[in-house]
């Protein structure tokens, strides 16, 4: 899967399961600061991530997901080693 | 009431009880047992004689595998689950000066590990559809103590303490998490107990006698009802006024 595919696929799952505002989605924008998702929230978005694009994320890596863009990034180095 | 609920411990007493009230209030019901697979089935056959809908499945809830199996296959079978009620127990007394390890964990195993498991394979789709309820059965040897159940006692003072935290964890989803803390109860469990010791805990009773399981169930279906929608966090006793 492209890296452009699974930036749109991710930021619709962001809209459509965790509820957030399409507006606010940018790749620097931070779950936490910027888009307001809390620690429930982030557990969403690794469900969501691992059962859309069928990958296992343990929770030290799901560690470095800050922004929206380095969470698209985990999913391409996941999908494609 | 729509939606799947799942009884873990559902073939006898208590648990067999909130199964028939949770499909009287018109959910599909999922009767897990571990090993009184005929008895499940009875369950089973009751609530489809009444038009419900329920199926039967084996699962050792203090088992991480088997739990993960009991909810891919309620899931397959009726859909994902809205209401998970925490039931199965065991009881294996003895004065903690005489009681083994071995005694200690497979108690707290079957009684509060299994409540862990099931409550998080429950929530992942219960996140999903913002919305769940989960009821865990407690009981009154968690709250005041009960000499001969060190390790039953510690184990549903456990589910207490599990319910107010995982209450706090996912009610911004709309998931309530309650408990219900159960006194004496005519089932195997309190037969086992003997004609003595139950007719004395009676006089202790405000309301004179044991409960019936029934009187536990229909406490389930409100909590899993509509109208308890602003509960959480709470754990409800009925034990007839035993512990006043």
């Amino acid at each position: 899967m492209e890296r452009a595919e699974i930036e749109t696929k991710l930021n619709e799952l962001l809209v459509e399961e965790l509820g957030l505002d399409a507006d606010k989605i940018t790749p620097n924008a931070r779950f936490e600061e910027d888009l307001e998702v809390d620690s429930l929230g982030v557990v969403e978005l690794l469900m969501a991530l691992e059962d859309n694009f069928g990958v296992q994320i343990p929770d030290e890596e799901a560690e470095s997901i800050g922004t929206v863009s380095e969470a698209v990034d985990l999913v391409v180095l996941k999908l494609n080693g | 009431m729509s939606g799947v609920a799942l009884v873990t411990g559902a073939s006898r007493g208590i648990g067999r009880a909130i199964a028939l009230q949770l499909a009287a209030d018109g959910c599909a019901v999922v009767v897990n047992f571990a090993s009184s697979s005929s008895k499940a089935d009875e369950v089973v056959a009751e609530i489809q004689a009444s038009g419900g809908s329920a199926v039967a499945i084996q699962a050792d809830v203090s088992d991480p595998d088997a739990v993960a199996n009991l909810f891919s296959t309620a899931s397959d079978e009726l859909g994902p689950v809205t209401v998970l009620v925490n039931n199965a127990g065991i009881t294996d007394d003895g004065l903690v000066l005489r009681m083994s390890p071995e005694q200690w964990d497979r108690v707290v195993n079957t009684n509060l590990r299994s409540v862990f498991l099931c409550t998080k394979a429950a929530l992942r789709s219960m996140l999903r559809a913002k919305s769940g309820r989960i009821i865990n059965i407690s009981s009154i040897s968690g709250i005041s103590g009960n000499p001969g159940q060190g390790n039953y006692a510690a184990a549903k003072a456990g589910v207490i303490g599990f319910t107010k935290s995982v209450a706090k964890e996912v009610g911004s989803r709309g998931i309530t998490v309650n408990a219900i803390a159960p006194g004496f109860i005519q089932t195997d469990m309190t037969d086992a107990l003997g004609e003595a010791v139950t007719s004395a805990v009676s006089e202790q009773v405000a309301l004179g006698r044991l409960g019936l399981p029934e009187e536990v169930a229909s406490a389930v279906g409100y909590l899993a009802s509509e109208g308890a929608s602003y509960i959480t966090g709470q754990t409800i006793v009925i034990d007839g006024g035993l512990a006043l």
